[in-house]
Parts: structure tokens; sequence; C-alpha cells
């Protein structure tokens, strides 16, 4: 794999307006990803995962959300500073998505068709028969049966699982260097979802991009991710190697996501150690570890200052004033 | 051998999709024929992807939805021949729990009023009051059962988390002291921490209470945890049924070997192992509802055994090795 950095995301901060206060869903995140490379982010609903997306895309509903600080440069380029025009240029070719709902995405007026092949007409300048038949090579790349024809469909006029085909065809089919998926199989039935993330792999080795991948299915990462960040109340908990995380979790959060899980090696009914209490929500949160009301481990220390995000050798990094290593760097 | 709690023979129950402008209406065959028994103080896991008929099963065993043809037995009194005044008396015995905590309580009424609908609604039908400070004691009674502080009472749902919310609506099913819960996807809406947290409660409630559960679920790893036996449905029928343990290492029928396989392991290593790799069976095509003139095995189209045998005939539910049912021809080749 090369190292060359895709994209660098450093200090991003976003904060949402609400009733109660305001609400920081991503607080303080810097991550890099390398070209090739498929980063996880995991954690549960609230944590500022797909927020954390959101906004490096530049798709923050504005009101009630904004991007406060931060950058994320892509090729030389802050998308979080560009002019939208350009910053819309380069989320339809060089970066896109893939969501969790086909049906957000999907104008259901259109046809696949005229879904698939706009984009490349009008900004590629590629002749309609052209862009036509690369949809449909796409569509049968992506495990459509009879493109010719689904092609010329409505988007409600296909099964679920279909649709999520067609919207990744249509995420790759630009060939970007960079894919953004939020929880891309959370809809799906677990067959479906086999054949999905399949896909995901096979064409992913073959295009060589680079995939984020949002879930908080711990077993999808297990799967399909090289890299793992764990995230709790907007903050990065624990970034790390895919089998480093599972074999040897250094933050309580990341041990407490395992062991809540039923092991389906380990004989039935035992109690779940999981974790106790809920998520806070990160309203004027106090200068603390987020985790700390919950954790096993917690001290003072953890009650009065918030941990850093520190990088170890190995290049993992952990935010946490009791790693479960006891702090070796 | 333990006595049965509940017992489901040859449940039938068909949908008619509605017709539309450019569309036929269909009869949908929700449930085709499905036998199964539980007995008390266990838990039956019940498995299958949408449109295979478990939350139709749930229902129509508590006449939530009529049944068309068939037969159900809770605690020896058959459900099928009540009529609705008796019906109103039995459904004390068994309760539901359902899948979205969000949309199950109603956002208008206090955890009190919710709590203490069920216990006024049964002493009415039996002509007997109940004083309020006896109802209160039962509504706190209730909240501490599930974990929950009594002096949550007074207050509304959108007050609470949704695994609290999860808690009321087990608290709610538990109000009558019912035998039988059937839980439909009662941990899927929740985040991991909050489902092991709702698992364990089950389990508690399971031990001190003497409860017996359909625990119905499209996650494979969380019905082995919960369950005694499992019983794996596809199109409306049970295709296995089996004790938990042999199920999941050598099942008895190519489905439930294939949703085993893609059934994304918590584990790296053993997620990209070339053993696993190797045995992933990634089945082709989608589920196709089946109509009444349809023959032979309902998962032939998928079936990688498949042999002209499934194409004629429908295998039937059998015991094929002690206490293990399998719906398959092929089974002792899977």
């Amino acid at each position: 794999m090369e190292n060359e950095t895709v994209l660098r995301v450093s200090g991003l901060r976003t904060e949402f307006r609400t009733d109660d206060g305001i609400l920081t869903a991503v607080n303080g995140v810097s991550f890099d990803i390398a070209a090739g490379e498929t980063l996880g982010i995991v954690g549960e609903s609230g944590s500022g995962k797909s927020a954390t997306c959101l906004s490096v895309m530049g798709l923050v509903p504005s009101p009630p959300g904004r991007v406060v600080s931060g950058s994320a440069i892509f090729d030389g380029r802050d998308l979080l500073n560009l002019p939208p025009e350009e910053l819309r240029q380069l989320r339809g070719k060089e970066i896109t998505m893939i969501f969790q709902d086909p049906m957000t995405s999907l104008n259901p007026f259109l046809r696949i068709s005229t879904q698939l092949t706009e984009h490349l007409v009008l900004h590629e300048r590629i002749p309609k028969k052209e862009a036509l038949e690369r949809a449909v090579e796409m569509l049968r790349r992506v495990g459509i049966p009879e493109p010719e024809k689904k092609i010329l469909r409505y988007p409600h006029e296909l099964s679920g699982g279909m649709r999520q085909r067609v919207m990744i065809a249509m995420a790759l089919l630009p060939r970007p260097r960079l894919v953004f998926a939020d929880e891309p199989t959370t809809a799906l039935d677990v067959s479906v979802q086999a054949q999905i993330l399949e896909l995901l792999r096979e064409r992913k080795a073959e295009m060589g991009l680079s995939l984020v991948l949002v879930t908080h299915n711990l077993g999808v990462v297990a799967g399909l991710a090289d890299r793992v960040i764990v995230m709790y109340a907007g903050m990065i908990a624990e970034d790390a190697p895919v089998s480093l995380l599972f074999a040897r979790p250094l933050h309580p959060y990341t041990r407490g996501l395992l062991d809540s899980l039923p092991d389906p090696e380990k004989p039935r009914g035992n109690e779940l150690a999981g974790i106790a209490g809920t998520p806070p929500v990160p309203i004027a949160l106090p200068d603390a570890c987020p985790f700390a009301p919950r954790c096993f481990r917690a001290a003072d220390v953890c009650r009065a200052k918030t941990p850093q995000l520190e990088t170890r050798h190995d290049g993992t990094r952990v935010a946490c004033w009791f790693p479960l290593d006891g702090g070796a760097v | 051998m333990k006595p049965i709690m509940l017992e489901v023979t040859d449940l039938v129950k068909h949908f008619k999709s509605p017709g539309g402008l450019f569309r036929r209406a269909e009869r949908v065959m929700a449930l085709d024929g499905v036998t199964l028994s539980v007995p008390e103080g266990e838990t039956l896991g019940v498995v299958g992807e949408s449109g295979c008929g478990k939350s139709t099963l749930a229902r129509a065993i508590l006449r939530l939805h009529e049944p068309d043809s068939g037969r159900v037995t809770i605690h020896g009194t058959d459900w099928t021949a009540l009529k609705r005044k008796e019906l109103g008396r039995k459904r004390v015995e068994a309760q539901i729990v359902f899948q979205d905590p969000y949309a199950s309580l109603d956002p208008r009424m206090t955890v009190e009023s919710t709590l203490s609908e069920p216990l006024i609604i049964h002493r009415k039908r039996n002509g007997l009051r109940m004083n309020a400070s006896r109802i209160g004691d039962r509504v706190a009674e209730l909240l501490t059962t599930v974990g929950m502080s009594p002096a949550f009472a007074k207050r509304y749902p959108h007050e609470f988390s949704g695994g609290q919310r999860q808690r009321i609506g087990i608290a709610r099913a538990l109000a009558l002291n019912p035998r039988l819960l059937l839980l439909d996807e009662p941990v899927s809406a929740l985040d991991v921490s909050i489902q092991a947290q709702v698992l364990n409660l089950l389990a508690r409630l399971q031990r001190d209470l003497g409860l017996t559960y359909v625990f119905i679920s499209h996650d494979l790893a969380v019905v082995r945890h919960i369950s005694d036996r499992v019983a794996v449905m596809y199109l409306g029928r049970v295709v296995e049924l089996s004790p938990a343990d042999p199920l999941y290492r050598k099942p008895l029928h190519p489905y439930t070997k294939a949703l085993l396989s893609n059934h994304p392991v918590p584990d790296p290593v053993r997620e990209r192992s070339e053993k696993r790799r190797r045995e992933r069976i990634l089945l082709p095509g989608e589920l196709r509802p089946r109509r009444p003139e349809d023959r032979g095995c309902r998962f032939r189209e998928r079936c990688h055994l498949q042999t002209e045998l499934c194409g004629r005939v429908e295998p039937a539910l059998e015991e094929k090795e002690p206490g293990r049912f399998s719906a398959c021809h092929h089974w002792d080749n899977v």
C-alpha cells in the first residue's frame, strides 16, 4: 500500500444549535487517510461519526449546524474553505458518497439511466451514448442482472438491495479517489449485506480508492477496514490498525464495546459485560473525560481534565489517562 | 420433560397486497404453515430476514393479526378457539414487546399512566376496583423490576433514552404477570452497549419470574446468546428448529448455513481467515414471495444443493437427529 495521504483532517469542530444549548457534535477531530486505505469510523448514536463525514463533505445542514473550525486538506485544497461550486465539482468526481438509505440520494422521478449519466454528460462532457455504456458496465460490475434493462427503471421499481447497488455504482462511476460510505449496509438483510460488502471489497481493490466506512457494526469493520477510529461524544477515543484494535484495545470504551457483543465462540448465557449508563449529550460538557461516568477505571484526574489523544510510536492513538496496557509507549 | 407453554400448529396467515393502477392484487403468504413449541421457562429464538414472517408470527400467536387457520395453545388453552371477550381476559398470560421504543409508547402519557393502564383495564374487566395507592405501589415495583428508579413515574417518554424506553416497554408487558413474552426485535434499535444491558435484564427477569420467551431477531449472535432453541424461518415457514449450540456448530439446512456464513463476526482474524472466506455462501438473487401455485422447496432457487427432487416435492420439517428438525431433502449434505 502507498503511504501518500489522500485526506488530512485537522482540528475539526462542528456545532449544532439546539433548544438546550450548543451541541458539539464533532469536538477537535484529526485524522489522515492514505491512498488505498479503508478507514472504519465506529461509535454509537450521537458519537459524531456521521457528523464528521458530513462536515468534511460540506453537507452539514446549516442552520442549525456549523463547522466552527478545522481543515480538511484534499489534493492541496481545504475542503472546508472552498467556494461552493468548486466543492460541488470535487464532490461529484474525486470524492463521492454512499448513504444508508438509497431513497434519500436517488431521485424518485428520474430513471436510473439519467441519474447515472447526468454528471458524466454535464461535467465531463462525455457523449451521451458513451456515458450510457459506461453506466451499464458499472451496473454489471456491481452485480445488477440485465443492466441494459434495469437502467431504464425508476428507483421504486427496484428492491432495497438493488437500489443500494445502484447507489454504489453511482459513487464509483466517476472513478473517485475517496468514497465516504455512511452505514452502507445497515438497512439491509444479512445475506444482502454480505453481497454488498463483498462488492465493496472487490471494487475497492480493483480501483485502488480510499474508503471511509462509517458504521455501528463492529463485524463489518472487522471484515473490511484496515484501520479503525472509535468515537465517543464527538471525540476520537482510539485509533488503531484493525487487528490491534480488536486484539488489544487500549481505551476502556473500546473494551466495553467489544464486551457488549455476544461472542459466538464462548458458551452461551453468560452475563454480557457491557457498559453501564448511557452516552452523554455533548452540550456544555465539563473539562473531563466524557467517558469517565461510565468507566470502570475512572479516577480523579479523569473527572478533572480531558485526556489528549496521544500518538504511540506504532502510530496508534488513544485518549485515556489510564490506557489498558498501562500506558506503555 | 418440562410442560409446554406455547404450542403452534400449522399456523397460516395470508395478506392481500393492495392492487393498484399498475399492479394486480396478490396474495402474500406471510405464514404458510408454522409449527413449533416452547417448553415452560425456555427461550425460543426466531431468526430470519425481512419478509420471512417472523413478526407476523408473534402477532398471529396473540391474534393481533387473526390467523386464517391453524392452532395456538398457550398454557393449555386453545387461543384460536377463544371468543373475543375471553381472549381479552386471557391476554393477561401472554404479552408482546415491540422493537421501536419510540413508536410503542404514547408520548402524551406519563410512565405511570402507561404502566397502570393495563392494571386498571384488567380490574375493570373482572369487576374489581383498585385504589390509587395500590396502583402507585405496583408501578414503583415494576420500575424497580426493570432497573429504573420509581422517581421516574411522573415523566414522559421523550425524557428517556432509547434503552430506558425499552425498559418501560418491558415493564408494561410485565404489569399483569404474564407467563409468556413475545419479544419482537427488542434490542435491534439500541446501541450495542445499551443492547447488552437490556439482554442482561431479560435474562434476569426470566430467571426471577420463570418467564417463557419467544425472542424474534435478525441478529444471529444475539439470538444464540439468549436462546435455548432456535427456529430459522424462510418465506413463511420454519426450515430448521434445533437446540442453539448444535444449530450454530453444524446447521442442518443450507439456508441456516448461508446465514451463519454471512453474519459478520466481530473479530478481524476470524472474519478474514481463509477458512471463513472459503465457507462464505453468497446467496444468489433475492427473496421472491411465494405464490399459492408454487411447488417444491421454497428455498431451492437460491440453494447450492438443489436437485430435481427439490423442484417437485416441498420438504417437510422433520426430526433428522434427536431434537433437531430440518426441512431439507439434503440435510445430511449441508
